[in-house]
């Protein structure tokens, strides 16, 4: 049994359903990835973790409890934290107005958090009084990420972080997330640079038209002659 | 005469009829301004009700003036009514709770377009403008005591020997005290508390506040709370400085839109540019030029008409002109913000 397992999960945005009696799961200090092709329902899918959408079957369930009920800024509040993919930091703020907003659930001292995500992204340090919308796009990745782990989350959702940024800010990133990973944290990302996502991932699901089509190890899909052939390019 | 005292007389004139005034009426644009700017930013509508409501908050401070003068209360120099504001904009703050209860509420939950919310202000206006006028009537009201003047022009010109007066009226410098202090104390609390980066934050991006579990009920209630203070501490500034009639709350909306627009709809800093710059347009304007002419110009240039460039009865159409330009060149306006 998984720390956080979204299981059979059917529904969509109000319309027809997207992601139909699709399975996805991950465990502490682990990564998954979610990928496939475009319009696959990837992001759909880890929106219905968050409870962001309308679901007609299945359920989610975070360390064993049932959590399919509760409202997103519930679900936040009990460790899952979300970087979405666009528009994912608060542009008109500075970067430690963006590290204290992540942190606003909590009561406690955020000082320690905040000195180790500025040792995990040394350069957040440096930029900590400019406006989070004056960064580079890499930078401002790193902000969106800095902000989802100001509440210390038992799972972290990053939806494409690497999308729109440089092949070495995204090798960057991923060193990262390993890093946040090695932490304890369930880490879950959709990705579009399947093959280097897969290579850092402990497990991979791919989706196609909203349905599991292939579920292993990342190296297992990596191998896969029809998950190479259909998703990763030869 | 010689040149100095020309020049002077000219400045004094200036001063006394142009920017004297227009400070004092930016401020209160200005503060009128922020509270609609503040409603845009963080509610997402135009909130036509704005005006009313700065009517509705200065009603009350009126009537708990009359009061306290009543009951023989006194602020000594000071208007009674600064007194009675507190009680004003407590009652205001229940009112605009009330009103996001009963009516704006309801359409957040079912996330209505924003024009359904303007509609819906524009309701609200109707409601309140009835109501101020049910309660204290259509007609101007008197209230202010105190010390009318801080000093006079007569003792001006005796005490710097020219022929032209400053005067500097009580109404004026509190209006730009009390101005200052409340941007002040505003800017503070968006800047350094928690609840106001939070407002900033959910104005910024509504989603993301979500994610990062701000509350928007709370949001919105501080929200409203602002606006009261805000709404009511301008009407009452400017009754002091005019005189209170219900109806020229309504006809203040539009340079109080102009201003907030000017300056970037949803950017305080710009609400605040803006009040400024729509005041001394609209009086810049206005202003007769005959007089501060003749003291600048030598006898043979002096002009014989009033070289007024806009009658006072057309001191709105300035404020619309400047809308339609903003709106048509940058509709950002000078600080970058929301477009409608």
């Amino acid at each position: 049994m998984s720390y956080l397992i979204g299981e059979g999960l059917t529904g969509g945005y109000g319309g027809p359903d997207i992601i139909v009696d699709c399975t996805i799961a991950v465990d502490q200090g682990e990564i998954a990835v979610i990928v496939g092709p475009n319009g696959a329902g990837k992001s759909t899918a880890m929106r219905a973790l968050l409870g962001m959408l309308t679901m007609h079957h299945g359920s989610v369930k975070l360390d064993g409890k049932d959590i399919t009920a509760l409202t997103p800024q519930a679900r936040i509040g009990a460790g899952l934290s979300f970087v979405p993919q666009n528009d994912n930091v608060f542009t008109t703020m500075t970067v430690e107005e963006n590290l204290e907003m992540g942190a606003f659930i909590r009561t406690d001292d955020i000082s320690g958090t905040m000195e180790e995500i500025y040792e995990l992204f040394p350069i957040l340090k440096e930029r900590r009084k400019q406006m989070a919308g004056y960064l580079s796009g890499g930078q401002r990745q790193q902000v969106a990420v800095g902000r989802a782990m100001m509440t210390k989350p038992s799972v972290l959702m990053l939806d494409e972080p690497t999308a729109g940024v440089s092949p070495i800010v995204m090798d960057e990133l991923f060193d990262r997330i390993l890093e946040v990973k090695d932490k304890g944290v369930a880490v879950l990302m959709v990705e579009q640079n399947a093959k280097q996502a897969l290579q850092i991932a402990d497990k991979g699901y791919v989706l196609v038209m909203g349905k599991n089509r292939h579920t292993g190890s990342g190296s297992e899909l990596l191998a896969n002659a029809e998950v190479r052939r259909s998703f990763l390019g030869g | 005469m010689t040149e100095g005292p020309e020049f002077l007389n000219a400045l004094i004139l200036l001063s006394n009829y142009v920017v004297l005034p227009a400070i004092t009426y930016g401020s209160q644009l200005a503060l009128g301004a922020l509270g609609v700017t503040l409603v845009f930013g963080i509610l997402r509508f135009s909130n036509f009700a704005h005006g009313d409501t700065m009517a509705f908050g200065a009603m009350v401070t009126i009537l708990f003036t009359w009061w306290f003068q009543s009951l023989g209360i006194s602020f000594g120099q000071l208007p009674t009514a600064l007194l009675a504001l507190p009680v004003g904009i407590l009652f205001t703050i229940v009112i605009l709770l009330l009103t996001d209860r009963l009516v704006y509420r309801y359409y957040r939950r079912i996330k209505s377009k924003p024009i359904t919310f303007v509609m819906l202000s524009v309701g609200v206006m109707f409601v309140m403008t009835g109501l101020v006028r049910f309660i204290i009537g259509p007609k101007d009201q008197n209230f202010a005591d105190g010390a009318r003047f801080i000093f006079k022009a007569r003792d001006f010109k005796k005490w710097a020997g020219l022929s032209e007066g400053l005067a500097l009226r009580s109404s004026q410098l509190i209006t730009i005290v009390v101005t200052m202090l409340l941007v002040a104390a505003l800017f503070w609390f968006l800047q350094k508390t928690k609840a106001g980066k939070s407002m900033r934050a959910y104005s910024d991006n509504e989603e993301l506040a979500l994610l990062s579990g701000i509350n928007p009920d709370t949001v919105v209630r501080v929200t409203w709370i602002l606006t009261a203070v805000l709404a009511t501490t301008a009407g009452l500034l400017y009754s002091l400085d005019k005189s209170f009639k219900p109806f020229v709350f309504f006809q203040l909306l539009l340079p109080i839109f102009a201003s907030a627009i000017v300056g970037g709809l949803g950017k305080p800093i710009g609400a605040i540019a803006g009040g400024f710059i729509i005041a001394f347009s609209e009086v810049c304007l206005t202003y007769v030029y005959r007089k501060f002419l003749i003291y600048l110009l030598p006898e043979s240039m002096e002009p014989e008409t009033l070289v007024q460039l806009l009658s006072t009865e057309y001191k709105f159409a300035v404020s619309f002109i400047i809308l339609v330009l903003v709106l048509l060149i940058a509709p950002t306006g000078l600080f970058k913000g929301k477009v409608v």
